[in-house]
């Protein structure tokens, strides 16, 4: 386990939040960025990495069930009460499921048709499972990739998403900008032969920022929680004052060094009509030391297991 | 053999005068039971897939001999002459002896003979087609026949069935295709009058004109071929007309459903079926693959290798036999049946053939590789840029390609462009279609640029088309079965500008040579087109020479090119698109963008104006 092995590294911790606090600069950042400590040591990142788990376990039970004949709406539905079962009351996003060519987003033009819709799975399609529950007052969000049957080409995208997990996290504790690191990703996607898709998502972001929400009322609007939302918005509004932003997208807004704080991360590569995506919680803070600076909240996922079961050569660039 | 084959019965088969050899046969008579001696060749080893293959009108199983000597590297080729034709004799009375029926008793005669245990592969043209659907609609063959070639012949009562729908509920389209196919049909009236079709057939007809009307109108090389029987077997097989056409047409089946998969291929320049005549046929052969080829009615005589190709692939996917397939399919060097077909848009033209394309590692080039690849061909992905060339082909092995290969050369080195010509030859044979799309950026003024930064413009965008179609093409008129070359010219190739000068020379230069070459080779069925793209969002732009900057600057142009490209993200795979449409229709000019379209048409209108859009300042 992640947290079992980084354990360790606990005795460190002191100096990382002092340290956090001088480098912001006097910006006084919020929480949970400027409290975290080193690696798996702060209380709050156990809250974050719990929920995590508890929402990849969720799409790996979910996909378990998948069959053919099965809508996107049954697999979201499915999604949504196996965690309410589990405690969960508020969203960042309520639940979505992608089947077939709608996992490359082929012909989205508005995002109402991000939406579970009446598609039904059928053998070799390749699907996306992605869901961002808020569990104890703590946010995950999450994108699981999977195929009903094997997929040679499915299996090469996920292969080679690994590269881009290692050059997000390389760049990061490089502090390039944010924008700098879009591009970059997009390059090696062109470079890979694929189409970058999370170009399709609202303000094409491959991540965003998430934190802490409070506990109680929790509407939804357009299938996000309104108090998610809220956190997002007044971000946002203090980023715009301060010269950073809570989305990490293409453009000029992006154009500042990685924030403090937690990041949700979803490079989305697309094929010709098949696509594939991870999406998990990339913690940066401002230590000195690159090691700490940033790192993934947990790497005991499904997508890296798989990658080191194949021995696949995750940090290599192809 | 020369002089004589050995025929089974231990007799020899004396070879008719001017007949073309079907080398190494081993030719034997098989009797029906009406008393029709039929002759019949087989050749390559026997225990391997038996494949039959059926002549049509007028034509002798010769008609076959350069299809069936490539098959029988792998599989027991089997052809016989159809009754009254070639060494077979006619029934008599001729009248009534040339029904479907008979014809069904002749083939399963023959099949018995020398294929008693297995079901055998059938592949028939024209008449032989027409058989061939008969074959396998008919119950009593059923187990016989494992799958179904049909090359330029429909069945009868498929035919009959849609005459009647199109003559029974007419709408305009219908009527057209009514039209439009009895107009091709004018040989079956012909035909049908009495004692003059003989008369023709046996006279000058026969003796002298067809060789040179085949040769003319559909540009069969009449070396050897037909042979010294044709008189006879026109004159005889006009009863196969007059004994089935006209009561099947009236009368058609409604049983007339294959029992085996059948492959259908159908040449797009047939001056007698209209490409019409096939459709709504899946409800007539469920299991149904369709194959289209640019080529005229005779396509046993003038694209053999494509059709040996084809033949063998379905031969393999049907055979029941794993193993035995596997040892018989050494083309390729694998044995394993393939998947069939592909899915991608035009996969019925493309299936199978071998496609190059230059400039493969990214952009157009990679996206062309790819479109080709969905529709099942054997691609090679050649550019200088090894780790992208590599990628090209792995990715394109993931989505279909029959075969992915990667070259890496330098389109402007013309040692290495030979070499490459030679290595695809010997490899993977002659390429059914070239993409010359390798170019590269250069931009700013005249006046600025170096005569360095002119030769590499040229070298690579005009010295590595004219290498690939100097090369590629010669390989094809050798081959002489067509083909086709994409050049990828620009939309500055015909739009001035005062940004672009050097690189629309460059690319104004291909276009003319795409024109004046498709002329040249149109004789030889080669298509040339020249594809115009415009603005593309390709990774051109991160490449492209500024001329007169020094790097800071240069980088400033290209990241600020590549933005405004970026923005206008026009995808490189609709090019592609419009690349394999021009290969199926054989377009002459292609501008891609509506940009690059209303550039064309502004240039014809108005060339003035476009003259002075030239004089604006560009944005980069």
């Amino acid at each position: 386990m992640a947290s079992a092995g980084t354990a360790g590294m606990a005795g460190m911790a002191a100096a990382g939040g002092t340290a956090a606090g001088k480098a912001a600069g006097g910006r006084a950042p919020r929480a949970p960025s400027a409290r975290t400590g080193p690696r798996g040591s702060d209380p709050s990142l156990d809250g974050f990495r719990e929920v995590q788990r508890l929402a990849y376990e969720c799409a790996e039970a979910v996909a378990a069930q998948l069959r053919p004949g099965v809508t996107e709406r049954e697999a979201a539905r499915m999604q949504r009460r196996y965690l309410a079962e589990r405690g969960v009351r508020d969203w960042f996003h309520l639940p979505f499921a992608w089947f077939g060519d709608r996992t490359a987003f082929a012909g989205f033009r508005h995002p109402l048709q991000f939406f579970p819709t009446d598609r039904r799975l059928e053998p070799g399609m390749p699907f996306i499972l992605d869901m961002a529950p808020v569990h104890r007052g703590y946010t995950a969000d999450i994108g699981y990739s999977g195929c009903l049957g094997p997929h040679p080409l499915h299996e090469k995208l996920l292969d080679d998403l690994a590269a881009h997990r290692a050059l997000i996290l390389e760049q990061v504790r490089e502090r390039r900008s944010l924008r700098e690191i879009y591009l970059a990703v997009d390059q090696l996607m062109v470079r890979q032969g694929y189409e970058n898709r999370h170009r399709a998502y609202p303000f094409g972001v491959i991540a965003h920022r998430v934190d802490r929400v409070r506990e109680g009322w929790s509407p939804t609007l357009f299938g996000f929680g309104l108090q998610a939302l809220k956190g997002l918005a007044s971000d946002a509004l203090r980023g715009h004052r301060e010269g950073w932003s809570p989305l990490w997208s293409p453009y000029r807004f992006s154009d500042h060094p990685p924030r403090p704080g937690l990041w949700a991360v979803e490079p989305h590569l697309g094929f010709r009509g098949t696509g594939a995506k991870f999406e998990e919680i990339l913690v940066v803070t401002d230590s000195r030391d690159p090691e700490e600076s940033a790192f993934w909240l947990d790497d005991d996922l499904p997508h890296v297991r798989r990658w080191q079961d194949c021995g696949s050569q995750e940090g290599k660039r192809p | 053999m020369s002089g004589s084959e050995p025929t089974a019965d231990g007799g020899r088969e004396p070879a008719a005068s001017g007949a073309p050899a079907l080398e190494g046969a081993s030719v034997r008579r098989v009797r029906t039971a009406e008393g029709v001696e039929l002759c019949v060749a087989e050749l390559g080893e026997r225990g391997r897939p038996p494949v039959v293959l059926v002549h049509g009108y007028p034509d002798s199983k010769e008609v076959w001999s350069e299809i069936a000597r490539q098959l029988a590297a792998d599989f027991h080729v089997i052809l016989y002459d159809v009754r009254g034709c070639g060494r077979s004799t006619a029934p008599k009375p001729l009248r009534g002896g040339f029904t479907l029926e008979k014809l069904t008793d002749d083939f399963l005669t023959v099949i018995n003979a020398v294929s008693p245990d297995r079901p055998v592969h059938l592949v028939g043209h024209d008449w032989g087609s027409v058989q061939g659907w008969e074959f396998v609609t008919v119950r009593r063959t059923e187990g016989r026949v494992a799958s179904f070639t049909s090359i330029s012949g429909p069945s009868l009562d498929h035919f009959g069935h849609w005459l009647k729908k199109r003559a029974n509920r007419p709408t305009p389209r219908r009527v057209g295709q009514l039209l439009a196919q009895g107009a091709k049909s004018w040989y079956v009236y012909a035909l049908h009058t009495p004692a003059l079709p003989e008369l023709a057939w046996r006279g000058p007809l026969g003796r002298r004109w067809w060789p040179k009307l085949l040769n003319r109108m559909e540009r069969v090389s009449t070396d050897d071929y037909p042979t010294s029987s044709l008189p006879d077997d026109a004159a005889h097989g006009a009863w196969l007309y007059r004994d089935n056409v006209r009561s099947r047409l009236l009368r058609p089946r409604d049983d007339a459903y294959a029992h085996t998969p059948v492959q259908l291929v159908t040449p797009t320049g047939d001056a007698f079926l209209s490409p019409r005549l096939y459709d709504e046929l899946e409800l007539w052969a469920p299991r149904l693959t369709r194959r289209t080829l640019a080529a005229r009615h005779w396509a046993p005589r003038t694209r053999p290798d494509q059709l040996t190709a084809w033949v063998g692939d379905f031969v393999r996917a049907n055979e029941p036999d794993a193993e035995a397939a596997a040892g018989g399919g050494t083309r390729n060097g694998i044995g394993a049946p393939r998947r069939l077909p592909a899915a991608g848009a035009y996969a019925d033209h493309f299936g199978g053939r071998l496609v190059l394309v230059t400039g493969a590692a990214s952009g157009i080039g990679r996206a062309t590789v790819f479109a080709f690849a969905e529709a099942g061909a054997r691609v090679v992905a050649v550019d200088r840029d090894a780790e992208g060339a590599h990628r090209t082909a792995e990715m394109a092995a993931l989505i279909g390609a029959a075969e992915a290969h990667a070259e890496v050369v330098d389109v402007a080195d013309e040692s290495a462009m030979e070499k490459l010509a030679d290595r695809v030859r010997t490899e993977h044979g002659v390429p059914d279609v070239v993409v010359n799309n390798a170019g590269i950026g250069l931009a700013g003024s005249l006046l600025d640029t170096t005569t360095e930064e002119w030769r590499r413009v040229l070298d690579v965008n005009l010295w590595g088309v004219i290498h690939g179609c100097r090369l590629f093409g010669r390989q094809m008129v050798e081959r002489g079965q067509g083909g086709h070359i994409v050049n990828t010219a620009s939309a500055a190739a015909y739009l001035p500008s005062r940004s672009l000068g050097a690189y629309g020379a460059s690319k104004a230069a291909v276009l003319m040579l795409s024109e004046s070459l498709r002329a040249e080779l149109a004789e030889h069925d080669i298509g040339v087109s020249a594809i115009c793209p415009g603005v593309v969002n390709t990774n051109i732009t991160n490449t492209t020479r500024f001329a007169g900057t020094d790097d800071k600057e240069e980088q400033r142009r290209r990241r600020q090119a590549t933005r405004l490209y970026g923005r206008r993200n026009y995808p490189p795979e609709k090019v592609a698109a419009a690349i394999l449409r021009a290969v199926v229709r054989n377009e002459a000019v292609v501008p891609v963008t509506p940009e690059a379209r209303a550039a064309r048409v502004l240039g014809r209108l108005s060339p003035r104006t476009l003259r002075l859009t030239a004089r604006l300042r560009p944005p980069v």
